[in-house]
């Protein structure tokens, strides 16, 4: 056991060196944009002295090196600072959007996610079936088109003809679980058919890609049904490739969905950020940055646990 | 082996098949492997089936199931089973006679295990779901088969998982596996190909010790007669998918009909004239050498032998006795962490790359896998031909003639083979190709990997035999990894055994092969099966007077 606990402390050190490293990136990036931050934002007919006032507060007079760590630290402490566009606090005009953008994730991944597996089994089990050859060819065709496409196919379809749901997911603090859910369907649906045939093509591979072993030919040999053979014996064996791809796709699910936010006017943190970065109100570009870098590393790092999780070989040593 | 009162020849047959074809598939073309063989087996009666890779022995026993691998097909016969026509029988009731009433032991336990589940999950899975028997009962059942099978602490290994035993105790807990369901017939399919002498005599033992208990049939398939010999009541030959000959065990031994079969018997024969000159100074010289991989433990402790001039020092032991490492270490691959490697009294450097390559030249290695020693994608001419530009900077139509000199050499026709690719080459081919390689280089020293152990014996002992040539004519030394005892009888001059990374014995051959011997010489010496039926009772009594 404490050797998984040491692999366990070994990533997540590496996945707090990854994060700072992230965070100079997303520092220095924006450091790099052209022209003077206090002057654009200003425009050009302000006064120098105006311009001076404002660099000041914004503390663009210190050395870069100084502020990376100041804001650094300030992040640590979850102080993320106040919009430059409206001077609200960050973590608060923040928290709002990134909760509706983890539902909507949740949402989908709830519906993916299982229908993947689902689908990705079937697939291996009827191998080279119509079936196999129908289900690759829809999941295929679907993550070839651009989400928008899907997500304006979808609205014509499910709301403009039949108007079985809202095409535009406008939800606030204050709506229900169930009308929730309602009105963010068609988001779903659109990001459920963006990722399904990445995590169930996965699923499929690398099942079949043990069905040549020595062991599967055993399970056959001992008169096992075609489901029980592929379930029992060749899936445990499948997970950690399978784990990998699902939690690639949940990190796209979260980060990945700008797009579909701005065509369903969802107010999630991808729209939160457009919206920032077109008024360059940098600090939260930068905390909106960040938190999805926390996000995408969180889940990687889930994601290397869970695959020595199935391990046996690491879960029970000699 | 049957000890039933009724002779076997007068029991009730349970298995048989009559011209049975079976097809494999290649390049979206069928070609017939097995070419109407017909298989009688009656009830408690075990039958050998002999052959080399590509008799189609594995093929057939899988036949008797009613199971054909994937790109393979019964294309013609019938198979019967216990009055059962299986060949017109749909899958799923195939499926309902497989582990219930037939069974399969396969080559290697390690692979054929589900690495995700415990042995007690595998072994109850047959019953439980074929709804023989409950869970509880089957468990209580394993844990007696593992008992009768000499298992260590049977009531508890079946919870533990395959990665966590053994290669001989996984052999035996597949056995166990396979009776759990008290079939009428069981497939071995070289259950002890895998293992070492020494365990191999142990698996060897229990498998026929609970076959006989059960009366349980069995179809014992290997490639090893002398293993047979001690198995079967009745053996088949079978080559290219024919039956060669086929009769009572014992009679066959002692008087086989055929060529091939008298070919099999007699291929433990080879035996060179002890040759070079032991009094000479040593070509190589290792001293007390010591390695070990990271910081794990010691995989070679205090190891000292010599290579003397145009000898041949055979290195035998177990895997895990640190044999290969020792020829890693030799060549630079694995820095020693202690003691020396000298070469002609000349001190080599520990790392590969600070040799220099005059150094690199001089010691050359074939390996056991000619499948994975050769680039695929090369054809002969740039395998042999790269050393040659290499080491001896030969290019152009010199380079050109002395590669189809060294294939002339290894008795390959260089206007044939000299274009072609390894995948067009037979297994010995391919491991000629490799000796060749090892030649181009104008070597002193060949470190032959286990180099026959992936071939069949009739293979196996032309390509000894051609080593022992190249010997004879250029003055090489061979230092030859073995785990086969006959291998070392038929070419070796000097014989090191090792044992857990330690040198147990070494000397000349006749001195090491000869009594008497150190406990662990003997104990190997004594565990190589041999062609006589009652070898194996003879050798547990002996060992059980001792103990």
């Amino acid at each position: 056991m404490s050797q998984i606990l040491t692999m366990v402390a070994q990533r997540l050190a590496l996945g707090l060196l990854t994060l700072i490293a992230v965070s100079l990136i997303i520092f220095l990036a924006v450091e790099l944009l052209p022209g003077d931050l206090a002057e654009a934002i200003l425009g050009q007919a302000a006064l120098p002295e105006t311009v001076a006032a404002f660099r000041r507060e914004l503390r663009l007079d210190l050395p870069p090196h100084e502020r990376y760590i100041e804001w650094l630290g300030a992040m640590m402490q979850g102080d993320m600072g106040r919009s430059l566009a409206n001077n609200r606090e960050i973590s608060e005009l923040i928290g709002v959007r990134f909760g509706n953008t983890l539902f909507l994730a949740a949402y989908a991944a709830i519906i993916a996610v299982p229908l993947a597996l689902f689908l990705g089994i079937l697939a291996a089990l009827y191998r080279n079936s119509l079936y196999d050859r129908a289900i690759n060819v829809v999941t295929l065709s679907s993550i070839s088109s651009p989400e928008f496409f899907v997500a304006y196919i979808l609205i014509a379809w499910l709301a403009n003809t039949l108007g079985w749901f809202p095409s535009i997911s406008n939800v606030h603090e204050g709506t229900g679980l169930l009308e929730r859910l309602y009105r963010t369907a068609l988001p779903a649906m659109t990001m459920t058919l963006v990722v399904v045939a990445h995590m169930m093509r996965m699923t499929r591979a690398s099942i079949i890609n043990l069905l040549a072993s020595p062991y599967i030919e055993m399970a056959n040999l001992k008169g096992l049904s075609r489901m029980r053979v592929i379930v029992h014996h060749a899936l445990p064996n499948a997970w950690a490739p399978i784990i990998n791809v699902i939690v690639l796709n949940l990190a796209f699910l979260i980060v990945g969905v700008v797009v579909v936010e701005v065509v369903f006017v969802y107010p999630g943190l991808g729209q939160l950020l457009i919206d920032s970065v077109s008024k360059r109100d940098v600090p939260v570009v930068q905390a909106s940055c960040l938190i999805f870098a926390v996000t995408y590393i969180l889940l990687n790092l889930t994601a290397d646990v869970l695959a020595i999780l199935t391990n046996p070989r690491l879960m029970h040593p000699k | 082996m049957s000890t039933n009162h009724t002779a076997p020849e007068e029991r009730e047959i349970l298995v048989e098949m009559r011209g049975l074809r079976i097809e494999g598939q290649s390049e979206d073309q069928w070609n017939e492997i097995v070419h109407g063989v017909d298989v009688t087996l009656r009830r408690g009666e075990v039958l050998g089936l002999i052959g080399e890779s590509g008799a189609g022995k594995s093929t057939i026993g899988l036949a008797s199931m009613a199971f054909a691998r994937p790109g393979c097909r019964i294309s013609g016969g019938t198979v019967m089973f216990d009055g059962m026509d299986l060949t017109a029988m749909p899958e799923s009731e195939k499926r309902k006679l497989r582990g219930t009433r037939i069974a399969y032991v396969a080559q290697s336990a390690a692979a054929s295990f589900n690495p995700a589940h415990r042995l007690i999950d595998q072994y109850s899975e047959m019953p439980v779901q074929h709804g023989v028997l409950d869970r509880a009962t089957s468990e209580s059942d394993a844990v007696d088969l593992f008992r009768r099978l000499k298992l260590p602490d049977p009531e508890t290994i079946g919870f533990r998982y395959p990665h966590q035993v053994s290669g001989g105790q996984l052999q035996r807990a597949m056995t166990a596996m396979a009776m759990s369901c008290k079939p009428d017939l069981i497939i071995f399919d070289e259950p002890t190909t895998a293992l070492d002498v020494t365990t191999q005599i142990e698996v060897l033992a229990a498998i026929r010790d609970v076959v006989e208990q059960f009366d349980t049939a069995a179809m014992y398939i290997t490639h090893d007669l002398a293993v047979v010999a001690q198995m079967a009541d009745r053996i088949m030959v079978l080559r290219h998918g024919n039956l060669v000959e086929e009769g009572n065990a014992r009679a066959m031994l002692a008087n086989p009909r055929e060529e091939y079969t008298r070919q099999l018997l007699s291929v433990r024969s080879f035996q060179k004239a002890t040759a070079g000159d032991a009094t000479q100074a040593p070509l190589l010289k290792v001293e007390g050498v010591t390695a070990s991989y990271g910081s794990g433990p010691k995989v070679l402790d205090d190891v000292s032998i010599e290579i003397g001039h145009a000898r041949t020092v055979a290195v035998v032991g177990e895997s895990g006795s640190g044999k290969s490492t020792l020829a890693r270490v030799i060549t630079g691959l694995l820095p020693l962490s202690d003691g020396s490697v000298s070469y002609k009294g000349e001190v080599l450097p520990p790392r590969l790359k600070d040799r220099e390559r005059g150094q690199l030249r001089t010691m050359q290695m074939i390996y056991q896998m000619p499948d994975t020693a050769l680039n695929p994608k090369q054809r002969i001419r740039e395998i042999i031909g790269r050393p040659l530009s290499f080491y001896l900077d030969m290019t152009g139509s010199k380079r050109e003639e002395r590669t189809r000199e060294l294939l002339s050499l290894i008795e390959l026709e260089p206007d044939d083979y000299i274009d072609r690719l390894p995948g067009e080459l037979s297994g010995g081919q391919k491991q000629r190709i490799c000796i060749a390689r090892a030649l181009a280089a104008e070597p002193e020293l060949i470190i032959c990997d286990e180099v026959t152990s992936a071939l069949d014996q009739l293979v196996a002992e032309e390509v000894l035999k051609l080593l022992q040539r190249l010997q004879d004519d250029l003055r090489v030394s061979y230092m030859f990894i073995t785990h086969d005892l006959a291998t070392v009888r038929a070419i070796a001059d000097d014989v090191v055994v090792m044992l857990q990374g330690k040198v147990v014995e070494s000397g000349p051959k006749d001195e090491v092969m000869t009594p008497p011997h150190h406990d662990y010489t003997e104990l190997l010496l004594s565990s190589v099966p041999e062609m006589d039926p009652d070898w194996l009772t003879r050798v547990l009594e002996a060992r059980q007077a001792n103990a």
